[in-house]
């Protein structure tokens, strides 16, 4: 019996950023082995910099150096293929098929290969090599448009918009090999970064489909609750999110801030009155928060069955009391690892990383080990995995194909 | 040979809202055959915006047309023990069920996993909650604003630009209900790893996913800078060079990440002046290229003059002209598209990324279509969200085998 689902299944990710290697990640969290297959001698600066952010979505992986625009390099990166089950990447499209590893290459050499690129604008049409990265995905997608208040600006969103698409890369991935295991089939996958953000904002894209209106943003406001904001705390940049539904829950707001006259107010008596008066509304409740902390607002609320809960700082997150009971938060000891020069260090050699983003009750827990460094693995992989001999790997690295 | 990759997937979603219909509806336009278990007052959905016309009829939602393309629906009282033996008799034959009940509905109704692998041990039960089955928070009520906020991303939002302006407002969700659906993708990788599971050992299980972890991973990317001893925040959200810049007609995003980038921006910009003075030299200022807050706070005289120069020259051209300019000049750049630009943009009408579906209350509506191209098992949308009970004699007749008398007698009495 398999203790994982994906046990057996092994991924090659070729990907840079953090989209397409955010759903490598995601596949290892449900038991793949993933091979991240990246050139040392060719990471630009911006790759460098990074490392702090890269190993925190690159957890549990193997890594092995290739040049791809050595032909060795991608001779033996050819090899890794026939081995293996995925293959992702990201490069601008039409970059990796240059390099002798488009599709129909990649399938001559694995037929049943699943293979998956992600770009910004897909694969196809006039803007295909259009650059991309997370803040454009958002921009081009509605996204940024959608986000701000209502007499303000658009807004610039970061790193989000990548994972939020590895996430779509992960499914669209995981649906793929469903299909190989009752049919034998590979496939192609295309996903452009701009769409699968745009896919998370249908009700707002509908609203000009059938209206040909393009909504007002909205900050925190909902269509009919009220309250249904954030509100300063106690603390420097506090703040908690306090979210009324029904009357019952606006008669308990009232009673736990100590003004049980409220309930009675003709302003608020109802929703459509409280909705019609929240600005008032927010003063009033502020007046409250302001005195308490994030947290003690969430405590007493809660106990009066109102939905408080804090707008969560990471601060917060990698100290809640609720995630660290849950085993979300994870220290991984980094004493070991190769940093770039150029990466600024962490604080501490254990860093924290979030866990994974579901419990599967019958399987253990998948977040093994820390990512890893470059090149950790090139002898175990091209040696292990592959059998080829030390002599061999260390001249293929002193012609620059490992590298 | 099928080219549905999960044709033969039964799916039960006992589910309102955004995340848990999002899910089913991931797994539905993949192939899999999803009931949607409604009760006889219909999704939530059917009664939030926007509505066709603006006519607030339950079969004009777009939020509800949208999530519910491609399922059969199906309403049922499960506190009627006619309707939850019906419900159950679902579950025997299905592989899947998304719930998303709140801790008492579970409790009252048995909705717990030991109530439903007793029916079926082969089910895949995937359980969405606000913080998850177990912890502190467990029993705590939240609502969308609430579990956005639970995440990480709202602290933060919006940084740079947005941060300048509006410093003294509360930070802010997202456009529409972007982390619902966020937790329904999330939902439906984990659903297909239990699938997955399913199909080696024979067996379901149960599958949780906290909305709060589902979001906080969404983040992590940003969140990493917590572990050089930074609190992400607002105010930490700068672009040494560009960002969001204000032209003619609306915005782009201009992200000159590498120094040949900026090359083409000022290429662009046809060389400008300032530029011989050296503290705005690229690579000085973008030292602290998307770093932390102290070493922003270092570039940030310099970056603003620059940006100033930048949002001077940008104010004269069209968002159009500078995002196709500057991405001929292989600059990284993103023209800040509303609905209107999307629909009619030439890339995505080549992609066909808007489908068209027809729908017997709503008429023929566009709709964003498939986020991910399969050249083998296509994403597909084969039927429009259901009507108000509008299988139950398809599901309750032709396939649990009950009959008509039945059927009448349940819609009597309320069950159905």
């Amino acid at each position: 019996m398999a203790t994982q689902p994906l046990e057996g299944i092994r991924a090659l990710d070729f990907s840079r950023e953090a989209a397409a290697p955010y759903s490598a990640m995601m596949l290892s969290f449900l038991g793949a082995e993933v091979v991240k297959v990246e050139s040392k001698a060719k990471m630009g600066v911006v790759g460098r910099r990074m490392g702090f952010r890269y190993v925190d979505f690159n957890l549990n992986k193997l890594q092995v150096t290739l040049d791809l625009t050595h032909p060795k390099g991608v001779e033996l990166a050819k090899r890794l293929i026939a081995i293996s089950d995925v293959v992702i990447e990201s490069n601008r499209p039409g970059a990796f098929g240059r390099l002798g590893l488009s599709y129909d290459e990649v399938k001559k050499v694995k037929p049943d290969i699943i293979m998956l690129s992600h770009s910004g604008f897909g694969q196809t049409g006039p803007e295909s090599e259009y650059l991309g990265a997370a803040p454009v995905f958002a921009a081009t997608s509605g996204l940024s448009y959608y986000t701000g208040y209502p007499d303000g600006i658009p807004t610039e969103l970061r790193g989000t918009p990548d994972m939020r698409s590895g996430q779509y890369c992960a499914f669209a991935i995981l649906a793929a090999l469903f299909h190989r295991r009752r049919t034998g089939q590979g496939q192609f996958i295309d996903v452009a970064g701009r769409e699968t953000n745009g896919a998370a904002i249908g009700d707002v894209l509908l609203d000009y489909t059938m209206n040909q209106r393009s909504q007002d943003r909205r900050a925190n406001r909902d269509y009919t609750m009220a309250p249904h904001n954030c509100y300063r705390c106690q603390g420097e940049n506090k703040w908690v999110s306090i979210a009324v539904a029904t009357d019952e829950e606006w008669q308990a707001l009232c009673r736990a801030i100590g003004q049980p006259e409220l309930a009675g107010d003709p302003r608020f008596a109802d929703g459509l009155r409280r909705w019609e008066n929240q600005e008032e509304l927010d003063l009033i409740i502020e007046e409250w928060t302001l005195q308490y902390t994030d947290y003690q607002v969430m405590d007493t609320l809660q106990q009066a069955g109102v939905a408080a809960v804090p707008s969560m700082s990471s601060d917060e997150l990698f100290t809640d009391p609720h995630l660290t009971e849950r085993g979300f938060i994870h220290s991984l000891n980094y004493s070991d690892y190769d940093w770039l020069p150029d990466t600024p260090k962490p604080a501490s050699d254990d860093i924290l990383h979030f866990g994974m983003p579901w419990k599967l009750h019958s399987c253990p827990d998948a977040v093994r080990g820390r990512a890893p460094y470059y090149g950790e693995h090139n002898y175990y992989v091209f040696g292990e995995m592959l059998g080829m001999g030390r002599e061999e790997i260390a001249a293929l690295e002193r012609e620059g194909a490992i590298a | 040979m099928t080219n549905r990759a999960l044709e033969g997937i039964r799916v039960v979603e006992l589910a309102g809202f955004v995340a848990g219909p999002y899910a089913a509806k991931l797994l539905g336009h993949m192939g899999a055959d999803v009931i949607k278990v409604e009760p006889p007052g219909g999704d939530m959905a059917r009664r939030m915006g926007p509505f066709k016309g603006d006519d607030p009829h339950s079969e004009k939602s777009g939020l509800f047309f949208y999530l519910n393309a491609e399922k059969r629906g199906v309403t049922l009282d499960l506190r009627q023990p006619q309707g939850m033996a019906l419900f159950h008799q679902l579950l025997k034959e299905a592989d899947v069920l998304i719930e998303d009940s709140s801790p008492e509905v579970r409790r009252e109704l048995g909705l717990g996993y030991d109530d439903l692998k007793a029916v079926n041990p082969r089910l895949v039960v995937t359980s969405i909650t606000p913080f998850g089955l177990s912890g502190p928070y467990k029993d705590y009520k939240a609502y969308y604003l609430n579990t956005f906020h639970s995440g990480g991303e709202g602290y933060c939002t919006p940084g740079s630009l947005g941060w300048i302006l509006y410093s003294d407002r509360p930070p802010i969700k997202t456009a529409g209900f972007l982390g619902e659906h966020d937790v329904g993708v999330c939902a439906a990788n984990a659903t297909m790893g239990a699938l997955h599971f399913a199909e080696v050992n024979g067996v379901g299980q149960q599958v949780e996913v906290s909305k709060q972890e589902a979001l906080a991973n969404i983040i992590r990317y940003d969140l990493a800078v917590h572990n050089l001893g930074y609190n992400e925040s607002r105010a930490s959200r700068m672009f040494p060079i560009g960002g969001l810049i204000q032209c003619q007609n609306g915005f782009v995003m201009v992200m000159p990440i590498e120094r040949h980038m900026w090359d083409g921006v000022l290429d662009l910009m046809g060389d400008p002046e300032w530029l011989r003075d050296e503290k705005y030299d690229y690579d000085r200022i973008a030292r602290s290229l998307m770093l932390t807050e102290e070493d922003v706070r270092q570039g940030m005289k310099d970056r603003e003059d620059v940006n100033s120069f930048l949002q001077e020259w940008a104010l004269e051209h069209t968002k159009e002209e500078i995002f196709h300019s500057l991405q001929e000049r292989h600059c990284l750049c993103g023209m800040v598209f509303d609905a209107h630009d999307l629909v009619n943009s030439a890339q995505v009408q080549h992609r066909g990324y808007f489908v068209e579906i027809e729908h017997p209350v709503v008429g023929r509506v566009k709709m964003p279509g498939a986020p991910f191209k399969h050249s083998g098992t296509p994403w597909a949308v084969e039927r429009p969200a259901p009507l108000l009970g509008q299988h139950n004699e398809d599901i309750l007749l032709g396939q649990l085998g009950h009959s008509r008398e039945e059927l009448v007698r349940w819609r009597q009495a309320g069950v159905i």
